[in-house]
């Protein structure tokens, strides 16, 4: 990956180069190999370069034939190679080796559209210098991230929220998507945390030229109507997954350096770890992470997959004080709050992986959305299950197949039904997988200040922005295929693929690659009838079937564990001065909470007794924001360095096209 | 400082995090209000079991026991008819 920026003034004055260098150096971490630029007029293109294929040639802006098609493009095409034969059969001649050159060319051939020709992960900035106008991309899934910022003069663009403050955009809180993140862990796009910034939502396009700016979908997910699900047999599904599976990790290696995989021990890494080691020649490297707390950590299943396969494996301990000394820089890259401290440890292995001279890895991300991994799947079953007969006393003990914590007390029966007994009466509801979480998230919100619940309660609720946002077949899903969509839409790209994603590995100029979110994966599992994702309460069914000769027993029947770090024992135990930024003073000055409830929080948690999920995300949402708030907000984005543009990165020269 | 303020002040200041007392009725359900969860409800018992020096079986884990101050002052009650002068000790 790379990091993309660019300034088109909408009414045509010339670009001013040193702004474009200054948002350019503002995401240099995302690419520190070269940077090039492109300006010609009003539309200038800057590029931070992460060197992964033609390291010799590949240096962008890339043009087409005539110069009359410039793009810079964060991210990979995997296809290129078998694009490229298409184009030159057809009369395009390239002048680099890279996966780049394919876009101006399709572009060409197939205008705004060529982007469905595409299997990869993107973010593309593409000038058409004949029509005066840009055109913005976004992979269908959200992987690589693109922010803009638009006003009737201008409309600047860049892979990170900093490149626009770094342009002068002003950093203010958009108190919405607060709220959002304090229900949902992440805004819905195209909200950000920062008013009058957005991100172009995965699978759309933005166009801006004279006429002004314009949005649209080129992608979704989509299922089909019940009944119309895949009739082929079982045995062949399995077969067709497993072929899919393999031709999606093979395009996944091609690369000019080496590529890794994380190993977290679950079921999903280690099904891309053993396809990459039985269909490739590739000496595989496996990265992975261990906690100190027994409940986190994986290690021994890890162990397990890296015996079977024969990896050369690294492991990154990752103790208590090491996460809380990284959570604020941690936030300056996933450039929001988040309510877990789970991006910190991801952030720390992407710079294990890169000191091990990785720059390139797989992990199993996007397998539990696409074939129906997650509790929430169970759990919206067995509510519903239940809502048949909702006097039925055994039909909620389901639940304890999930939570075997609920076996903990007989209070289960008072708890559960006040819990997951929420919304039962309506299960025709397009939340009703989701209620009960989002009602926990939002309990959160007790702890904002009086002033800003007045602010919230004056404003829509978000619930009635995402329910306009389904698609017109949402309803006629299948409840599982429902709740599918809302993950995809929600937790992957605004929390998963960012924040905990491409935010921590960009951090330390490592890609990620995502083989279960290769399109035609995601729209050969939509096909699949539910049973064959959740069988009964088994999750992964069609998944399991189709690897499970090629892995070790113990992890195919292992539990699932949710990737979770230590959160508010991380601060308490090892270092209480993290918590300046949770003082009355701060909290007064920022605004956000009420000072007198966050300081009982803090004393329980300083009490040292057992602290629970709700009091965890509560506080690590307020700390995050508050350390959110004083990086972005209330100390602006002073720039680090700026890019001399006669300056050389060894082979990677930095260019400056001036047309 | 008898009983019933103690589980209040508990209460009020490890859920609801605050000092005020209109917060939470007396006859309030913890569980239906949202004031505790299941980790909550493990939370509670640890502190009756420290502060009242009492042991609560599995089968006292009940809405019936725990799910509001005024059931949990009486189920106190119940449990230690004898040594009440002891609780906070």
């Amino acid at each position: 990956m790379c990091a993309i920026t660019g300034v088109l003034n909408l009414l045509g004055a010339p670009v001013a180069a040193q702004r474009l260098m200054d948002m350019v150096a503002s995401v240099r971490h995302r690419g520190p190999d070269g940077t090039g630029f492109h300006i010609e007029g009003p539309i200038g293109l800057g590029h931070a370069r992460l060197a992964v294929i033609d390291l010799a040639g590949g240096a962008q802006p890339i043009h087409n034939e005539t110069r009359t098609v410039w793009v810079v493009f964060n991210g990979e095409i995997f296809n290129y190679l078998e694009l490229r034969a298409e184009l030159e059969a057809r009369g395009h001649t390239f002048y680099t080796q890279s996966d780049t050159e394919v876009l101006v060319h399709l572009y060409e051939d197939y205008g705004r559209d060529f982007v469905q020709r595409l299997n990869g992960q993107f973010a593309i900035a593409l000038w058409d210098a004949e029509a005066r106008r840009l055109l913005l991309v976004r992979d269908r899934v959200g992987i690589a991230p693109l922010f803009y910022h638009a006003s009737p003069a201008e409309l600047l663009f860049g892979s990170e929220i900093k490149a626009l403050l770094a342009a002068g955009v002003q950093a203010r809180p958009h108190l919405a998507a607060i709220d959002q993140i304090f229900t949902w862990w992440a805004p819905l796009a195209p909200d950000t945390a920062f008013e009058g910034i957005h991100e172009l939502p995965p699978g759309e396009w933005l166009e801006a030229d004279a006429r002004g700016v314009r949005t649209g979908k080129y992608w979704d997910f989509d299922y089909p109507a019940p009944g119309d699900y895949s009739a082929v047999p079982e045995g062949s599904l399995a077969e067709q997954l497993r072929s899919l599976l393999t031709d999606a990790v093979r395009i996944r290696l091609r690369a000019d350096v080496p590529v890794g995989a994380y190993l977290s021990g679950g079921l999903d890494s280690s099904v891309i770890a053993s396809l990459i080691n039985q269909h490739t020649d590739v000496s595989l490297c496996t990265f992975s992470i261990g906690f100190e707390s027994a409940g986190l950590d994986e290690t021994p299943y890890q162990q397990a997959v890296v015996d079977d396969l024969g990896t050369r494996h690294a492991r990154m301990d990752c103790v208590s004080g090491t996460i809380a000394d990284a959570l604020a820089d941690t936030i300056w890259h996933s450039e929001t709050p988040v309510l877990r401290t789970a991006p910190v440890p991801m952030r720390l292995l992407s710079g294990f992986a890169r000191a091990n001279g990785f720059r390139v890895v797989l992990t199993g991300e996007g397998s539990d959305e696409v074939f129906g991994g997650y509790d929430i799947f169970k759990e919206a079953k067995v509510r519903r299950f239940w809502a048949a007969q909702p006097d039925s006393t055994w039909r909620p003990l389901l639940l304890r197949r999930l939570y075997p914590y609920l076996d903990i007390t007989t209070q289960g029966q008072g708890y559960v039904r006040s819990f997951f007994g929420q919304g039962l009466g309506d299960v025709d509801a397009f939340a009703f997988s989701h209620l009960p979480r989002w009602h926990t998230t939002a309990l959160c919100k007790q702890f904002f200040a009086a002033e800003l619940q007045s602010a919230l309660a004056a404003l829509p609720p978000a619930e009635v922005r995402l329910a306009a946002s389904l698609p017109a077949t949402f309803a006629r899903w299948h409840p599982l295929n429902r709740a599918q969509y809302l993950e995809a839409k929600l937790l992957l790209p605004g929390y998963l693929l960012s924040s905990q994603g491409d935010r921590m590995l960009m951090a330390n100029g490592v890609e990620g690659r995502f083989p279960y979110l290769d399109h035609r994966v995601i729209e050969f599992a939509a096909t699949l009838p539910p049973r064959l994702k959740l069988r009964v309460l088994r999750e992964k069914y069609l998944l399991k079937r189709a690897m499970a000769e090629r892995l070790p027993a113990a992890v195919l029947a292992r539990p699932k564990q949710p990737y979770r770090a230590p959160d508010i024992a991380a601060f308490v135990a090892a270092r209480p001065e993290c918590l300046d930024l949770m003082s009355p003073a701060t909290l007064r000055d920022y605004g956000y909470f009420d000072v007198a409830k966050v300081g009982h929080l803090v004393r329980k948690a300083l009490s040292g007794r057992v602290i629970g999920q709700r009091d965890n995300m509560a506080f690590v949402g307020i700390l995050t924001t508050q350390i959110w708030h004083h990086r972005f907000i209330a100390n602006p984005l002073r720039l680090q360095h700026r890019v001399d543009p006669s300056m050389s990165q060894g082979n990677m020269p930095c260019r400056l096209n001036l047309a | 400082m008898s009983v019933e303020p103690r589980i209040r002040q508990f209460l009020l200041n490890n859920y609801l995090f605050t000092d005020d007392d209109a917060a939470l009725g007396n006859d309030d359900s913890l569980l239906q209000k949202g004031v505790v969860d299941s980790t909550g409800m493990m939370e509670l018992i640890a502190f009756l079991e420290e502060q009242f020096a009492i042991r609560i079986a599995d089968e006292e884990m009940v809405p019936d026991n725990l799910d509001s101050v005024n059931n949990i002052v009486a189920f106190l009650a119940r449990k230690q008819p004898a040594n009440d002068a002891q609780a906070g000790a």
